[in-house]
């Protein structure tokens, strides 16, 4: 056998800096640094910890809004799907709240089959967009449901700009990977980044909003900030968070969960009572604040405004 | 003399049925707790934004976790000498069907308005929750026997056959659970492992006492 003896300048393993924390030593002194001034300033430490949205001004209402009560702003903040923060529902709200880092600016690729492709800043990508709050039903395929004051533009409105050409049949949309801003990511869980698609006409429908808040604030990190997608007559997961990329494709795009379970997760997956998840039962669902369950609406209750993009497709097939 | 030994015994004895039954005591209100926090929780509006949704999934854990304690009890006395513990297995199995029973009302109530169609439709039509009730049906019967009185009857190797539906029944949960999660399956891969485990020791137990035995 052999044996290594210490020599006299060696440090033992165990008195090692990990890898880990040398790397974010930076980091470390900073935050050492906030906590040290967190003690001097109690207010600044406040700010510190959870970022406050910033209200918008000049929000206009929409016809499209439902005068059904709406969810309150806990619940929405803090039940979330958003499995890059963790797979539990309370996980996005723990781990999104520096979400998303301030000092790296947010930038927007739109591309793909359109004549104006182009990288936007997110701030100047909104400033040309007139602000409006839609009051939505949102129906989550679990079988849960909640009304949200979103704010937002309509997605038609973007698209438009970026003028797509006769091939853009499908529009792809894809959220951030950085593991680092985002921990969910580190685990397996989906195929990273996750990517939504919707076919060009149901991207095109007035309905469908691009929204960058909610109750009249910015959006927090675990609702998908700075920017996301609501399409309010789909199950929850069509609408994708925190997107970095816009693509006009001509093939269908094949979303995470897709990928994850093609048997169970359709590219439609338009909300309808009448085809059953193989989990959940889709007849009825639970309004977050009631007990009992109520009945779920044919494309969750916006039929007038989307029944004819189907008009003739076996929606058992195409679910 | 002889009773004066007579005495010493049933004080021992009665020392030991006091100590039992505070031991008891202590154990069925140590497994009340979690039926008191959720309905603690409940009343001061703690368990979050679907309060319905974490009852549920609570007492399903609890149902599935007091059988996983219940399998324990017979290891923890083969490998501990601990015999005595075998006195409140009863108890901790009776928990196991308490909180599934509270997890079927729960389901049945609160998701299905206690309509006997929709139920049906819903055991058939979602594997998952055929799952569920049939590891639920499969406790009823040792619910029923667990009684003094259901023992003797049946008679010892019987009824021990029977309550050897507890590890079809702790399998089944495991799948149940397994089959509910979308993505994240660490959780019930846990369980499924903890239950493994316990399969193991039995095997090995078994084994080794076949052992000695042919010796």
């Amino acid at each position: 056998m052999f044996f290594r003896k210490q020599k006299s300048w060696e440090i033992s393993e165990s008195e090692v800096t990990d890898y880990e924390i040398y790397q974010n030593r930076r980091q470390f002194l900073n935050t050492s640094l906030a906590v040290g001034l967190a003690g001097a300033l109690p207010s600044m430490a406040l700010a510190d910890v959870a970022k406050q949205p910033k209200p918008f001004s000049d929000v206009s209402k929409s016809p499209f809004s439902t005068d059904e009560e709406k969810t309150d702003f806990e619940s929405i903040t803090t039940y979330n799907n958003f499995y890059e923060f963790g797979t539990s529902k309370q996980d996005p709200a723990i781990n999104a709240t520096a979400f998303p880092d301030e000092s790296q600016p947010w930038k927007v690729v739109i591309d793909g089959e359109c004549d104006k492709p182009g990288t936007y800043d997110y701030q100047d990508l909104i400033k040309a967009f007139t602000l409006e709050e839609r009051i939505y039903r949102m129906r989550c395929v679990e079988g849960w449901s909640m009304v949200i004051p979103w704010i937002g533009f309509p997605l038609a409105d973007l698209l438009k700009k970026a003028q797509p050409n006769s091939r853009a049949k499908f529009v792809e949309f894809t959220t951030l990977y950085d593991p680092k801003q985002m921990p969910g990511q580190r685990r397996a869980v989906l195929d990273w980044p996750y990517v939504e698609g919707l076919r060009i006409d149901e991207a095109m429908n007035p309905l469908t909003l691009l929204s960058v808040g909610l109750y009249g604030k910015e959006l927090l990190g675990q609702n998908g900030a700075p920017i996301r997608l609501v399409v309010p007559w789909k199950y929850g997961f069509k609408g994708i968070k925190s997107i970095v990329h816009i693509r006009f494709v001509e093939d269908m795009p094949q979303t995470a969960w897709m990928k994850a379970n093609a048997r169970e997760y359709g590219f439609y997956s338009n909300v309808n009572p009448n085809v059953d998840h193989p989990r959940w039962s889709q007849a009825k669902e639970r309004r977050i604040g009631e007990f009992l369950k109520r009945k779920t609406l044919m494309f969750n209750g916006y039929g007038e405004q989307v029944a004819d993009l189907y008009a003739g497709m076996d929606l058992k097939r195409y679910f | 003399m002889q009773a004066w030994i007579s005495n010493v015994i049933s004080e021992q004895q009665l020392s030991a049925n006091t100590k039992a039954s505070v031991v008891k005591t202590f154990l069925f209100i140590l497994c009340l707790l979690p039926l008191i926090y959720l309905v603690w929780g409940l009343f001061t509006d703690n368990l979050g934004a679907n309060p319905v949704e974490t009852l549920t999934r609570s007492s399903g854990l609890w149902a599935l976790r007091f059988l996983l304690i219940t399998l324990l009890v017979s290891p923890i006395r083969w490998y501990t000498g601990l015999t005595a513990i075998v006195k409140y297995r009863r108890m901790l199995g009776l928990y196991a069907f308490f909180y599934a029973s509270v997890h079927m009302l729960l389901y049945l109530g609160l998701d299905q308005l206690f309509d006997i169609q929709d139920i049906w439709k819903d055991i058939v039509k979602r594997p998952f929750i055929t799952v569920g009730f049939i590891s639920f049906i499969l406790l009823l019967p040792l619910a029923i026997t667990s009684t003094n009185k259901m023992m003797k009857r049946l008679g010892g190797k019987r009824w021990k056959r029977l309550h050897r539906l507890t590890y079809l029944i702790a399998t089944l949960s495991c799948v149940h659970f397994l089959m509910l999660v979308k993505a994240d399956i660490r959780e019930p891969v846990i369980y499924m492992i903890l239950l493994s485990l316990l399969f193991f020791v039995r095997l090995f137990h078994s084994l080794s006492k076949k052992k000695l035995v042919s010796r």
